[in-house]
């Protein structure tokens, strides 16, 4: 008996060990990847890590729906797109400084993420990803047709003025280091959500949602303030994107921006905290260095595409994982 | 003390001269476009083997070094090329980007060029903005715009007595410029709009709208669109027999390479602008073979224009001794674009290369010698008709 319970009391302290063990080499494994994205701009070109970082964030927010909330939206380059064009207009044409654009688009996009997913979240599967595309087309040709989103010219020099009204973001390492903070805050904000009761109770919803239901939770209310912080990051993004690249065009609400982000998602590892972000490297690092290739670019990131598929479903990060596991 | 100030003057005169020595580094230029998308054909590759050509026959070398071509495929995204662009820019060197096609792309680089006074050559966009409220002082445009292909289309039919429009317009920006610039141009010259009907962009079917263009009874139907759908309307307008029934298609954004697509059959009669026709004279026939040679096909106004104006900057920066951008701008304005495309044409302040355009009408199947002899010249248009006159234009830095 006496014995039983000692190795109850040691198995449990181990656990707590390990447990302790794997905190300390999480937090250890971000602090090294926060010191390298700081020093990152000097060995790489800053704009382009800077669009990484937008697409990472714009990927992480769609895997907090797809991976941890198993609802595969297809539209997800409407709020993207619309946080664009919002934080475009309003620093642009109303003069707003940064900080508030970025807050405009992302409510923007927030609210609208509101609208559509409350309307989508009744549906599951096939009807949902089809309800979520159908939006999506009516941003865009709403971008279209809208007279200040400026039709297919989009929104151009945008300026990006001075943060707070002091720091100035002219210079591509300022830009970078707020760009860096807001990849870091919505990258936590993704990490909280899933790591928290919340997250447990959404993770239990994928698996089986009568069984949730049966338990009391409310399902749909999970599903849609999910749905909605995943849209209001995806608009931060977006808002960010303005930023980087001074414009807002028609590409940002384009169903292809949908489709790519899905790319990024799977490639990375769906479900995976760190996979988004891998998947957005690989996806922007060959379309910006292997633009002179042109068509031979589709065709490379589709076999990519395929090959993980077909090989490693887990995406990158995901076999990494699993290979680090049964190394240890 | 004496010394101190020998150092002084010295530093001074240093410094004074630092600015006003040449710039002789080696030149680089790069070719930014559609290679696998909806423009692939009538710019992509095309361009940058007219480019490539440019530099050849330019003698490949420039102050001593060799000239350096990059290129790469943006796929109509603006923030795609705005990351080529800038890196291009700010990390490899690049002097000047030419081609940029989608007018979203030519807007962006446009900016980009414009701080950091680099040279963008715009030869596939089209929005006459480029030399309007979007110009540079290191901007140059130069095959062609929206509103010298509305002008010239609307003018010269007009004045042959086809003075009743009906409008198949897109229903984007692109498309309501297009339909304004041509509607104005129409009424100026005493004709008459009847309609006009919109249409989403890349439509398929046209029937409903061709009826009502058919039911305005209008003598020319505008097509205020493009690519695909200039081609879809063109094929159905055949099918609805509105050509035959005496109503006549005025394309008003249309290449030689669509034409090629869609067929003689189908495009016959049909009226357009354009910068550039091959076989126009013997210049054009002799650098347009060496062309397809390469190619395996005719030269667009675009590819042509990206040829010419890359020459031109490169003439101009030898001239000039220097790449620094206001003496290579002042020489490119100073000398005529005498080649096959200009023609004696000349670059104006706000950018925009003042050349001859052509109204051409589509051969009929039994007219045409063969493959790529489509078109029939029946109007030079003189460059300071064609072209928006300077001072409509809005450009901030030219003074009226």
């Amino acid at each position: 008996m006496a014995e039983r319970e000692a190795y109850a009391l040691r198995s449990e302290v181990s656990g707590w060990e390990a447990r302790q063990g794997a905190e300390r080499g999480r937090l250890i494994f971000a602090a090294i990847a926060v010191l390298a994205l700081i020093c990152a701009p000097f060995a790489v070109y800053p704009v382009f890590l800077m669009k990484v970082l937008c697409f990472a964030l714009f990927a992480c927010a769609f895997n907090l729906l797809l991976g941890y909330g198993g609802l595969l939206s297809f539209g997800h380059a409407a709020y993207y797109g619309t946080a664009a064009y919002i934080a475009a207009h309003t620093i642009k044409v109303w003069g707003l400084s940064p900080e508030l654009g970025l807050l405009a688009g992302t409510l923007a996009s927030a609210l609208l993420g509101l609208v559509v997913g409350w309307l989508s979240i009744r549906r599951a599967g096939i009807y949902f990803a089809m309800i979520t595309l159908a939006f999506a087309q009516m941003i865009y040709f709403f971008a279209l047709q809208a007279p200040f989103t400026k039709g297919e010219d989009g929104i151009q020099a945008v300026p990006r003025g001075y943060l707070f009204g002091v720091i100035d973001l002219r210079p591509d390492l300022t830009l970078y280091y707020l760009i860096l903070a807001i990849f870091l805050f919505g990258f936590y904000v993704v990490y909280r959500t899933i790591h928290s009761p919340f997250g447990l109770v959404l993770k239990a919803i994928r698996e089986n949602e009568p069984r949730a239901i049966s338990l009391g939770y409310r399902t749909e209310r999970f599903k849609l303030a999910t749905f909605v912080v995943s849209a209001a990051l995806a608009g931060l993004a977006g808002a960010a994107t303005v930023l980087v690249f001074q414009l807002a065009s028609l590409t940002y609400v384009h169903w292809q921006t949908s489709g790519e982000v899905v790319i990024m998602t799977l490639l990375g590892g769906m479900g995976t905290i760190l996979g988004p972000f891998v998947g957005a490297i690989v996806v922007v690092t060959l379309q910006t260095h292997l633009a002179a290739f042109g068509a031979w670019l589709n065709i490379i990131l589709g076999a990519i595409f395929l090959a993980c598929v077909l090989l490693f479903r887990e995406g990158i990060v995901g076999i990494a994982q699993k290979r680090l596991k049964k190394l240890l | 003390m004496r010394l101190g100030l020998v150092c002084a003057s010295a530093l001074a005169l240093l410094l004074s001269a630092g600015p006003s020595v040449a710039d002789k580094s080696p030149v680089k230029i790069g070719v930014l476009n559609d290679q696998s998308g909806l423009y692939a054909d009538l710019s992509g590759l095309g361009s940058v083997e007219a480019a490539r050509m440019a530099i050849e026959d330019f003698g490949g070398k420039l102050f001593g070094a060799p000239i350096e071509l990059v290129h790469a495929d943006h796929k109509n995204r603006a923030d795609l090329a705005s990351t080529i662009a800038r890196e291009w820019f700010d990390n490899s060197k690049v002097d000047a980007i030419a081609d940029l096609t989608a007018s979203s792309v030519a807007l962006a680089v446009q900016e980009l060029a414009r701080e950091r006074s680099k040279f963008a050559i715009h030869t596939s966009g089209a929005t006459s903005r480029l030399t309007g409220d979007a110009c540079s002082p290191t901007g140059v445009h130069w095959a062609y715009d929206t509103y010298a292909l509305a002008n010239g289309t609307a003018r010269a039919l007009v004045a042959e007595g086809q003075d009743t429009w009906f409008f198949l317009t897109a229903d984007y920006a692109f498309g309501h410029s297009l339909e304004k610039d041509t509607g104005a141009m129409v009424e100026k010259m005493g004709g008459k709009v009847l309609g006009a009907v919109r249409h989403p962009l890349d439509n398929q079917d046209f029937s409903s709208y061709l009826m009502q263009a058919q039911a305005s009874k209008s003598k020319m139907i505008g097509l205020a669109n493009a690519s695909s759908d200039t081609l879809n309307a063109i094929r159905q307008a055949k099918e609805f027999g509105l050509v035959s029934m005496g109503q006549r298609l005025a394309a008003l954004l249309l290449f030689i390479t669509d034409i090629h697509a869609v067929g003689l059959e189908a495009a016959q009669e049909l009226v357009l602008t354009t910068g550039f026709y091959w076989d126009r004279d013997e210049k054009t026939r002799a650098w347009s073979e060496r062309f397809n040679k390469r190619r395996g096909h005719m030269p667009t106004m675009i590819q042509a224009g990206t040829y010419s104006a890359i020459l031109h900057f490169l003439k101009a920066v030898e001239a000039a001794g220097t790449k620094e951008p206001k003496a290579v701008m002042e020489k490119m304005r100073a000398m005529r674009v005498d080649d096959f495309f200009g023609n004696g044409g000349y670059l104006r302040e706000d950018g925009r290369m003042v050349h001859d355009m052509y109204l051409v009408r589509v051969k009929k199947p039994g007219q045409s010698k063969g493959p790529w002899d489509y078109f029939e010249v029946i109007r030079t248009i003189p460059g300071d008709e064609a072209f928006r006159p300077m001072k409509d234009g809005g450009c901030k830095y030219v003074k009226n």
